[in-house]
């Protein structure tokens, strides 16, 4: 008897719920998660000044995050694939029946879903906000939404990296260096050492390229369609690069 | 380009795996140059021959691993390159080294192969039941993969290929690291498996084949150079080699001078 057969979307959900699972296998979550946490902390309170501010919003929080997330999202994704790779598991994956797009989303989200544990702990910044002041409840929103396209855009760029090594340390440094050059491109100091040289044009056209840019606008609570397209578009090309990615090295 | 998928190829009856002129280049190099692989339910194939020859680069493409610069690949009459989803549920496979996650329990890393078979609930759990007696890790079935012994690595590699009594089974040294008692053990299980399904195995032990494979293909620089019977095999060495017969023809078919072995091997090669 041959097996039964199966639907795309069960298939992702097995990948998914293993590759889920195996983030809480080792103490690594936890101690990624206490981490996380604490850094937000550092950088929304101490270093960003919550309180001092006397503004009910998390303006503090959220400009900190992708710089926080650049250094932790890479942890994260770093794994995926060359663990797999490292392991020869890969070739197991590859002649069970599934797809490599099913494998390659399955990975993907369980990582954007483990992200999105982190980013969820952070809520009781929201709590204090409302309890202290009169928050921005619409603007708090768009923030915590562009938060979380901006993790599972990070991630998808350090899916892609980590398939193309066996080697996690190479995929984590990889990544950071990766998603640096992305972020900068957005920052108004990097911009300026090309203004010097470079026509206008030039300077929107590598902005509007910058993963900052578009998160910077949501962060205001400002939905702009563009910038949600901007943020599902790029997780999706990182995708399909990914699975081009795996194809190739598998002869290696 | 690598995909012939407009050529039907003929399926004889019986034959449950059919590869026909299987190619696979790296580079500028040929790893397998035209290989035929036909395999007949009841067949148990030995797959024999020396270190890069390309025995598991043929196996990686009849799996699905390993897309082949040319030939075709037909599972059960399901075509692998034009349909590998329906083709891979037709076949277990071990793959070289046995792998398997780590961190997983062999309990947990058998439910995962169940589910990726698309077995669930009660379904699922006999399955995994079913495939852990049958090759006895009910010892380790809560330890997890990475503390196991090379023998129990084996045989939860080959547990997840049995999951879901596949008509195909290709297994890439499934006896390597076992002690004898295993290596028995899983032979009489081959064996067992072998009467009414298509397996291949590829080994270095020689007796293994004699012990249990009903047919033997050795390749040496991608090509076949001997398909028939462990017996046929045998009986190409010279009369005077008393002991060790089977690697004496397999140094012959291996070192040497290929071109007049293909000669002699090219007429009744194929039974």
């Amino acid at each position: 008897m041959s097996a039964p057969t199966t639907t795309r979307a069960a298939r992702i959900y097995v990948i998914f719920a293993r590759e889920f699972r195996a983030y809480f296998a080792t103490p690594l979550a936890a101690v990624f998660l206490v981490i996380f946490l604490f850094l937000a902390g550092l950088f929304t309170f101490n270093i960003g000044s919550l309180y001092e501010r006397n503004q009910a919003d998390l303006r503090p929080f959220f400009q900190f995050v992708p710089w926080l997330f650049l250094l932790i999202l890479p942890a994260i994704s770093m794994r995926l694939w060359a663990e797999e790779r490292r392991t020869g598991t890969i070739e197991l994956l590859v002649t069970l029946p599934f797809a490599l797009a099913d494998l390659v989303v399955g990975k993907f989200l369980a990582a954007w879903a483990f992200a999105t544990v982190a980013i969820a702990l952070t809520l009781p910044l929201w709590g204090t906000l409302a309890w202290l002041g009169d928050p921005d409840h619409g603007t708090l929103c768009t923030g915590y939404l562009a938060t979380i396209l901006l993790a599972g855009f990070m991630l998808s760029v350090g899916s892609l990296i980590s398939a193309w090594t066996k080697n996690q340390v190479i995929a984590f440094v990889l990544s950071v260096a990766l998603l640096f050059i992305i972020m900068l491109l957005g920052y108004p100091a990097a911009l300026d050492v090309v203004a010097s040289f470079a026509p206008r044009g030039v300077i929107e056209a590598l902005a509007s390229t910058s993963a900052l840019t578009h998160f910077d606008g949501l962060m205001r609570g400002v939905v702009d369609l563009r910038d949600v397209l901007y943020f599902t578009l790029g997780i999706s090309i990182f995708l399909w690069l990914n699975v081009a990615v795996i194809d190739w090295k598998k002869s290696d | 380009m690598a995909k012939d998928t407009g050529t039907t190829t003929h399926v004889a009856a019986g034959e449950l795996l059919v590869a026909t002129g299987l190619q696979k280049r790296f580079g500028t190099t040929y790893a397998v140059r035209g290989i035929d692989l036909r395999v007949k339910a009841g067949e148990v194939l030995g797959f024999l021959g020396p270190n890069g020859a390309g025995k598991s680069t043929s196996m990686r493409m009849v799996t699905g691993y390993l897309e082949p610069t040319a030939g075709t690949i037909t599972l059960c009459g399901v075509n692998l390159l034009t349909h590998p989803i329906e083709a891979k549920r037709t076949f277990g496979y071990l793959p070289e080294g046995a792998p398997a996650y780590p961190e997983m329990t062999v309990e947990e890393f058998l439910a995962f192969v169940a589910a990726a078979r698309g077995y669930s609930g009660s379904e699922a759990r006999d399955r995994v039941e079913g495939v852990i007696e049958r090759v006895h890790l009910q010892g380790v079935r809560r330890k997890s993969f990475e503390t196991l012994s090379k023998g129990y690595k084996r045989r939860t590699g080959l547990a997840q290929a049995l999951m879901h009594d596949p008509r195909i089974l290709i297994l890439d040294e499934p006896t390597d690291g076992l002690d004898p008692n295993q290596k028995h053990e899983v032979r009489e299980l081959i064996r067992d498996l072998g009467k009414d399904r298509a397996v291949v195995l590829s080994t270095h032990i020689l007796e293994e084949v004699e012990a249990v494979c009903t047919r033997a293909m050795v390749i040496n620089h991608g090509s076949v150079v001997f398909d028939g019977t462990p017996a046929e095999m045998e009986s190409k060495a010279p009369a005077h080699i008393t002991k060790n017969r089977m690697d004496h023809v397999f140094r012959m078919l291996t070192t040497g001078d290929r071109a007049t072995l293909h000669a002699k091997h090219a007429k009744g090669a194929r039974r």
